[in-house]
């Protein structure tokens, strides 16, 4: 994580030289670093609450303040969880599952904004439409029958069903990111790439996709983050453990250990670091692509 | 130029496909929700028409109307925490030291599954071993609440951890949204003597009102058709009380086998959705005029 704001915060807000004010605005300033600083407690305390438990004996767990530190690191838990249950092939799933899924999303996203963005046909409008529209629809409205069309495909419990659905549903936000980033572009590097006779296909492969790799790397990200956390439609559509993605299958995985918070915390804490790292590594990126996946929805 | 831009094949090969994945899965589902729900159908079965039986049905449902109800509370209470946001995110971008330290912190529940958030908030709200009673025990409550299972508590229990994970995600799209302000107008105002606050109250807040519609619509919208959380902490119970729209509709389809109900359900939840996002657009349109 990057901290770049270094500039001093009393000089540029409060200028005024009098000493009593400025003693003042220290102390409302002290008062709201409190305020935030135990936003960011509340915030961020129930997870080292969930890694200290999955540190910890049932002993320690039942018989000890909530807040204390593990005695003795039981790092035991984490193999426990890590092999009895199929955690490996829950985590495999879920990363082909959602590389994928973000893949094909972004492919057939940047097609449509392009068609819709930077050539000209009558219907456009109405299919832009489409797919702004599709966006306000609550997916739990469609999932009935989207059950019974997978299940007379035979998709039910196929994980096709899964990377179409995600497909499908993250279209619309994706479409919503790029069409910001496209209407930007000039339209004469198009013009004088067509006059060379440039075909329209090497146009978008060569001359617009790349130059949308910005936003390409944002909208990849907010989809991942969403697929990798996805939970209603695997758990609807997908029955068999070989198929289960990760959050889906740590639910039911959990509900087996009823009593060992230990395993159950591990469990957790092994789902949730890939996304925590992602973060670590990408986060202005991940920041970004939030922003931006929100503000144009 | 214009023969190779308006190409009628390459505009069907780039739109098509894509076209064609939400007609078929979302378009179509839509309509074929508002037509099972005309069924009477266990999901498996022959599937019997009866009519609009399954909607009258519903719209007497006391259990889907109450599920209704817990969406709009959800509703209310997350548009609610958006002015506390709002607060946070003015302090935030007014270039205080940490601030993106603070803003990443705040993000991180926004990126965990709702699976893990659910465990992890169960074990919590346990009674017994759970962080919430022992806290409340450390401030002197004797009678400390059994939480998910007590039917007066459970529904607001779990609109804690839904506005926990959301807290940081509105935090930091009104941030970008503050971030955007020009400083020139920041400038001209201090310079003629405004404080911080008049600053906020009124320049930074009628700049970013677009952005503060948008956050509306988001957290109304996404509360009616809340689910994940609810599903896996307490699956609508106790008896009932923490169901929302679309869990009823879940439980009525997948456990019940009432597929044709759970359609209309369904429907009727796309129907709700859609209204609020229609008269929110307009409610906050028509104040537009009045407020700045």
């Amino acid at each position: 994580m990057s901290e770049v704001s270094t500039q001093p915060a009393a000089t540029t807000l409060s200028a005024p030289q009098k000493t009593k004010k400025s003693y003042l605005n220290k102390i409302g300033f002290g008062f709201l670093y409190l305020i935030l600083g135990l936003f960011a407690v509340i915030q961020i305390y129930p997870l080292v609450w969930l890694l200290f438990f999955s540190l910890k004996t049932n002993q320690e767990v039942f018989g000890m303040s909530p807040f204390s530190l593990p005695q003795d690191p039981q790092w035991g838990n984490y193999t426990k969880a890590w092999t009895s249950g199929n955690i490996g092939v829950y985590f495999f799933n879920s990363v082909w599952i959602t590389v994928l899924s973000v893949a094909l999303t972004i492919i057939l996203a940047s097609f449509v904004t392009f068609a819709v963005t930077r050539m000209s046909w009558k219907l456009s409008g109405l299919v832009l439409g489409l797919f702004l529209v599709a966006y306000m629809i609550p997916l739990h409205s469609t999932i009935i029958p989207l059950f019974n069309m997978y299940n007379n495909a035979n998709l039910i419990d196929s994980p096709v069903s899964i990377v179409l659905s995600y497909t499908a549903f993250n279209l619309p936000l994706t479409i919503m990111i790029l069409l910001g980033f496209y209407r930007t572009f000039p339209r004469e590097i198009e013009e004088a790439a067509v006059m060379d006779g440039c075909s329209i296909h090497r146009i978008f492969f060569q001359i617009t996709l790349p130059m949308t790799v910005p936003v390409l790397s944002t909208t990849a990200i907010i989809n991942m983050i969403y697929n990798w956390n996805e939970f209603v439609f695997v758990n609807t559509f997908i029955s068999s453990d070989n198929w289960k993605t990760l959050t889906v299958g740590i639910n039911n995985f959990v509900g087996q250990y009823l009593t060992d918070w230990g395993a159950i915390g591990a469990t957790l804490v092994i789902s949730i670091v890939p996304i925590l790292l992602a973060f670590l590594f990408l986060s202005d990126k991940i920041v970004e692509g939030m922003a931006a996946g929100s503000v144009k929805g | 130029m214009k023969n190779v831009m308006s190409n009628k094949y390459v505009i069907a090969l780039y739109t098509l496909p894509a076209l064609l994945l939400i007609l078929t899965l979302i378009y179509i589902p839509i309509a074929l929700s508002g037509y099972y729900g005309l069924m009477d159908w266990d999901g498996i079965g022959e599937m019997t028409f009866i009519g609009l039986d399954n909607y009258i049905t519903l719209v007497q449902d006391k259990m889907f109307w109450t599920s209704t109800y817990h969406s709009f509370l959800l509703a209310i209470f997350s548009t609610a925490s958006l002015l506390l946001y709002l607060v946070i995110s003015l302090v935030l971008a007014s270039k205080i030291k940490g601030s993106d330290l603070l803003r990443k912190i705040y993000l991180i529940p926004m990126l965990l599954s709702s699976v893990a958030i659910a465990q992890l908030w169960m074990k919590i709200f346990d009674p017994t071993n759970g962080m919430a009673n022992k806290l409340l025990e450390m401030f002197g409550v004797e009678n400390t609440p059994i939480w998910l299972a007590d039917p007066e508590i459970a529904l607001y229990a779990i609109f804690i951890p839904i506005i926990w994970q959301f807290a940081g995600f509105y935090i930091l799209i009104y941030y970008a949204a503050l971030k955007n302000v020009p400083d020139e107008i920041i400038e001209a105002a201090k310079i003629d003597g405004a404080s911080s606050f008049q600053i906020a109250y009124k320049i930074k807040l009628p700049l970013i009102s677009g952005i503060f519609k948008v956050t509306i619509m988001l957290a109304v919208v996404g509360s009616l058709k809340y689910f994940d959380l609810i599903y896996v902490m307490t699956g609508g119970g106790p008896n009932g009380a923490s169901e929302v729209m679309a869990s009823y509709m879940y439980k009525e389809a997948f456990k019940l086998n009432n597929f044709g109900y759970g359609s209309a359900i369904g429907f009727g939840l796309l129907v709700i959705a859609l209204f609020m996002t229609w008269l929110i657009s307009k409610l906050t349109k028509s104040k537009d005029d009045v407020q700045f």
